[in-house]
């Protein structure tokens, strides 16, 4: 849906940003890169994070916590919403129709490499980790909360800022927000790595060979930390029950 | 008579207090409702940014090619909207948004023909839209009374983007009438998708396909202004407008002071319509629907 909105911006721009570099299709790549990450989170995650708040309201998480099997994988891969995996198959469609756009422009067209189509995947994995990280987090919170119900929303107000590309914020008071969310909250490195590895893969070779290595790092670090968080609030978990 | 005011006044005030219980929750919630605000004007000052180079590059070359400058000097606009412009009328379809949004109400009723419960009102003395329509009001009240906080420091915050300051006194009163019919117009509209459930039970497709329109044809995602004009003009006939983009325009001068009155006009008989549309869907559906069980 969001794309008819980028569509008409580009009716009237030709560029998001001066030098930005993100013309139409790169960010249409940017775009897919987007849809494939929000419909692999929405098909194997979104669904058990809404699950866990009420397992906790309920008390019913005793059950999952009686269980010989870690309970954050428990939890964590219990459902899945494959009607969310359309989204998947249009950004397929979405990616398929850019790169091809992008490789038969007259003026610099993209060269495909076949590292790329490593990276991608890879980094795409990275960024899903990620989203997944801060999911549980916030999933957690509910535990000292008792109930989480605007959980779907701060979710969606965080992973908003994921959505566009970092350069835009990098301007006056947008770098704090830039800073926050690549440091401390890594929602901006979610989209911005893969889909800079996909559609401005001649970039990096100049002072932005170390992004791809600051995704690891925030994956690792996010990871770790969301267990953490998970272990520390199921240790304030009191049943709901008698 | 009086025994009807002290009803609908009972029913008024009970939704009331059920809505102050979380009222931290609320001012946070609304508060955050901000949050998307912040991105966007990241992204059209980006995309301003490119429009001017691009503006000052073809100006260089050629002084024509600088179409997209507007006459007054170096001010880049979109579709006749400065940067300030379109922030501010993104603000201000947050607050078109406040009155015409309805959360849950669609679903809400299918919900209750699906279940059965909507059987109390066949037993009960009491209107079922009117009800709807009475807590729908209270939450809006109760919604307003809190938000006010939030909506003014935002505002406040961002009062730089208004560049033409307040609107005249008579823009100002079709203003708050556009909002105000905005509101009844989003009650009815969603009112009567969510009567299609005596018909389809599940309305859920119905309502996403609902959503996703009024999003996009609203006004609520950018300005209408920016589509095609054969888009623009096909939009203009939709009663969906009305619920973001009108009243915000208006507040930005974009509709001259003959066109808003008509426009209010407009906006007026789809409400109507719509009250009534959903008056003989409630009764034709009534007449359709079968309870069981106690």
């Amino acid at each position: 849906m969001n794309i008819g909105f980028y569509i008409i911006i580009f009716q009237h721009t030709n560029m998001i940003g001066e030098e930005g570099g993100w013309k139409q299709y790169e960010f249409f790549v940017f775009l897919a890169t987007t849809w494939f990450i929000n419909s692999i989170v929405q098909t194997f995650f979104m669904p058990n994070a809404q699950e866990f708040s009420e397992l906790i309201r309920t008390g019913n998480l005793d059950f999952a916590l009686l269980k010989p099997i870690d309970t954050q994988f428990l939890i964590s891969f219990q459902k899945m919403d494959w009607a969310s995996l359309s989204n998947f198959v249009m950004a397929v469609a979405l990616l398929v129709y850019s790169l091809i756009n992008l490789t038969s422009q007259p003026e610099n067209p993209l060269t495909l490499h076949w590292s790329m189509f490593l990276l991608y995947p890879f980094f795409i994995f990275c960024g899903v980790m990620i989203m997944y990280s801060i999911m549980v987090a916030l999933a957690s919170t509910s535990i000292w909360l008792g109930r989480n119900q605007t959980l779907y929303n701060c979710w969606f107000y965080i992973t908003n800022f994921s959505r566009y590309p970092m350069e835009i914020y990098q301007r006056g008071w947008g770098w704090a927000l830039w800073g926050a969310f690549t440091f401390v909250i890594p929602v901006l490195v979610v989209v911005n790595i893969p889909a800079r590895i996909m559609a401005q893969p001649l970039r990096p070779v100049g002072h932005q060979w170390y992004w791809p290595f600051i995704a690891l790092a925030a994956t690792l670090i996010s990871v770790l930390s969301s267990r953490f968080v998970f272990k520390k609030a199921l240790g304030a978990y009191r049943s709901a029950s008698s | 008579m009086t025994a009807h005011v002290v009803k609908w006044w009972t029913i008024l005030r009970i939704s009331l207090e059920e809505r102050f219980v979380y009222r931290g929750d609320f001012a946070l919630g609304t508060l955050m409702r901000f949050l998307p605000i912040i991105t966007q004007i990241f992204l059209w000052t980006a995309v301003f940014a490119a429009v001017e180079q691009a503006s000052t590059q073809s100006g260089a070359q050629a002084s024509e090619g600088a179409a997209e400058q507007s006459a007054a000097g170096s001010a880049t606009t979109v579709a006749g909207y400065s940067l300030s412009a379109m922030i501010a009328y993104y603000l201000l379809t947050m607050m078109s948004r406040a009155f015409s949004s309805m959360p849950g109400l669609a679903s809400g009723i299918a919900l209750q023909v699906r279940n059965g419960e909507i059987k109390k009102f066949l037993i009960q003395p009491v209107d079922m839209i009117g009800f709807l329509l009475l807590t729908r009001m209270a939450h809006k009240l109760a919604y307003y009374t809190i938000a006010i906080l939030p909506f003014a420091f935002v505002f406040y915050l961002c009062r730089g983007y208004f560049e033409l300051g307040w609107p005249d006194m008579q823009r100002l009163v079709v203003y708050v009438c556009s909002l105000l019919l905005a509101f009844v117009l989003g009650f009815f509209l969603e009112a009567s998708i969510g009567l299609i459930s005596f018909w389809f039970l599940e309305v859920s497709s119905l309502l996403f396909v609902y959503n996703l329109l009024t999003f996009f044809l609203s006004g609520h995602m950018f300005p209408l202004d920016l589509l095609p004009d054969i888009a623009q003009q096909v939009v203009t006939y939709l009663p969906l407008h009305y619920l973001a983009y009108f009243p915000a325009a208006v507040f930005l001068e974009k509709i001259p002071a003959n066109e808003m009155w008509i426009g209010l006009g407009v906006q007026a008989l789809w409400v109507l319509a719509f009250i009534g549309l959903s008056r003989v869907m409630l009764n034709r559906g009534l007449h359709r629907y079968s309870g069981f069980g106690g």
